[in-house]
């Protein structure tokens, strides 16, 4: 983790309100992990003040290359969307802990499962799996079809079942009624709602699922963003999704 | 001596930077990122007697320059404290400040007595105005009279100089700043957070689970400045002052309005390293200033030409 003045290299809008911006350090390497975020300051002033905690989309490690894609809907994303090529992007980084990618073994399948703004982090994931030999599944959920982005980048690592709430695109309906197949590993990234109907599919293979909360500093220390831990009959027991996840095997922490 | 060393009561300050309670958890997460042994002392997380797990998330909230935050005091407890935190920091060479919170005057004095003992910790920070939960916090901090009572109370058993943190949520901040002195305190801390809300527009909800926060950063700043100004020239105890701290030229505002210590909360979550940086900065701007103690802005914005003149070196 450090704290990195990132060079903009390219910026393009993707999807309606969804932004890929690639920014180039020479400390973005391989340390940087499937899974894991970055804690990005937008403009250089007070307002907004906090940083906020993108998650990364993909990385070049020989290149030295950070791809994040982002939804503009506040005033800091939409302020970092108005950065063009050659600007100074402040971020923390690489944060939090990741998929386990390590425990997968070649020939497995692995079921990914994005929704909205959570389908980025699994382009890199789905990438590392498939370079370890893993049959990899993507069933990406997005609101329509304005907002469906990187259906052919998931292709090159497997097949893609997209599906649209309104059904404009795709499949008509949630990414749930989809995942009708049997698989080794889940991993979901998206809204808690999502994430809460696909803790059941525990009784199928291994579940992880990457959370999203609002967050302060990102690295632990102010505990804004904790969640309990399930079974927990004190109530008192805490996990951080910034600093122990935001990776979490389903059943750890309460959705 | 060194330009930026600061003698106040329990605490030797090598420099007058801290960071502030509820901003730096124990240390640990900052520590990866710099030597603790760099600031001045470090205020740490808010104590209580057992355990808490704090209110539901959302727990914070962006503002114009500043956020809301509604933690409500989650920290391990007493015990885990003494056992694991504060040994843990003693293998820095930085005195501690130990904030210390409660719901009775019990709680504060059961809290105080113990933490107190501890080697490395120099200070208590009496936490009277927290402002996100339900019982005690703040209640304690907006009476004079409960102020009064659970300063004495926590100086009758406390092995160390005793700070009182004020709250900002009063109508004569003044008032309540003399009867803590009355009632012994060895220095002020302020200011705690100011209550503030803000609103969803889909949900049409207040943001945070909690409804109302705390607002803290730079957005805060300007009425910390004025009620230090206040403050100061009213008691004789000393003042760690806070509340939007991020630069060198920050701390010289506050330390000019009255402070002789200053605490960087929110700015730690926006950059890691902006106490050694804040420490790095402060002599190249005493030299910009032609002063050479930093103590020689001390209320500087109200103390007449005489005593500057008969007070500088």
């Amino acid at each position: 983790m450090n704290q990195l003045k990132t060079e903009l290299v390219s910026q393009r809008q993707i999807a309606e309100s969804i932004y890929e911006a690639i920014v180039y350090n020479e400390s973005i390497d391989e340390s940087f992990k499937p899974g894991q975020f970055v804690h990005v300051k937008a403009g250089g002033g007070s307002d907004p003040l906090l940083r906020r905690p993108i998650s990364i989309c993909h990385v070049e490690p020989k290149k030295h290359l950070l791809t994040m894609i982002y939804r503009a809907e506040g005033k800091g994303t939409n302020l970092l969307k108005s950065e063009v090529p050659g600007a100074v992007i402040d971020i923390l980084g690489p944060l939090g802990n990741g998929f386990p990618v390590d425990e997968l073994r070649e020939g497995q399948t692995a079921v990914l499962v994005g929704g909205g703004i959570g389908v980025p982090p699994l382009y890199y994931l789905s990438e590392s799996l498939q370079e370890r030999g893993v049959h990899v599944h993507h069933v990406n959920g997005f609101q329509s079809k304005e907002s469906v982005f990187y259906e052919e980048e998931f292709k090159e690592f497997g097949p893609v079942t997209i599906t649209t709430v309104d059904g404009s695109y795709g499949e008509s309906g949630f990414v749930t009624n989809q995942l009708d197949f049997s698989f080794d590993y889940l991993f979901a990234c998206g809204p808690s709602p999502m994430l809460r109907a696909l803790e059941s599919y525990r009784s199928k293979g291994k579940v992880y699922l990457s959370l999203e909360q609002r967050m302060g500093c990102g690295i632990g220390a102010c505990l804004a963003c904790v969640c309990h831990v399930q079974g927990d009959t004190t109530a008192l027991k805490y996990r951080k999704v910034c600093s122990d996840g935001p990776v979490f095997e389903a059943g750890e922490v309460v959705l | 001596m060194s330009r930026l060393q600061i003698e106040l009561p329990g605490l030797s300050l090598k420099n007058p930077i801290m960071p502030a309670s509820g901003c730096f958890g124990f240390g640990r997460e900052y520590s990866k990122f710099y030597d603790l042994e760099k600031l001045g002392a470090i205020m740490v997380k808010a104590t209580t007697a057992e355990p808490r797990f704090g209110n539901p998330t959302p727990r914070v909230a962006e503002t114009s320059s500043g956020m809301l935050n509604a933690i409500g005091l989650q920290n391990p407890g007493l015990d885990e404290v003494l056992h694991s935190e504060l040994p843990w920091l003693s293998e820095f060479d930085v005195p501690i400040i130990a904030n210390v919170a409660g719901s009775t005057i019990e709680d504060y004095v059961a809290v105080s007595k113990e933490i107190s003992k501890a080697p490395n910790v120099h200070a208590l920070e009496l936490n009277i105005s927290c402002p996100n939960v339900k019982e005690g916090g703040l209640a304690f901090g907006t009476v004079p009279e409960t102020a009064y009572e659970v300063t004495k109370a926590v100086k009758a058993v406390s092995s160390v100089p005793v700070y009182v943190k004020l709250s900002p949520n009063v109508t004569d901040i003044v008032e309540i700043a003399k009867s803590v002195e009355k009632a012994g305190a060895d220095g002020l801390t302020m200011i705690n957070t100011l209550l503030g809300m803000r609103i969803d527009l889909k949900t049409s909800k207040p943001i945070l689970a909690n409804g109302a926060g705390g607002l803290s950063g730079p957005a805060i700043k300007p009425v910390a400045i004025r009620m230090i100004h206040q403050v100061s020239q009213q008691v004789s105890i000393p003042i760690i002052g806070m509340g939007g701290v991020q630069t060198a030229e920050d701390v010289v505002e506050y330390f000019l309005a009255g402070a002789s210590a200053v605490a960087v909360g929110t700015a730690n979550f926006v950059d890691p390293y902006c106490c050694p940086t804040i420490i790095e900065n402060l002599p190249l701007l005493l030299d910009d200033l032609g002063l050479y103690h930093i103590d020689e802005l001390i209320g500087r914005s109200w103390k007449t030409e005489w005593t500057l003149q008969s007070s500088s070196r």
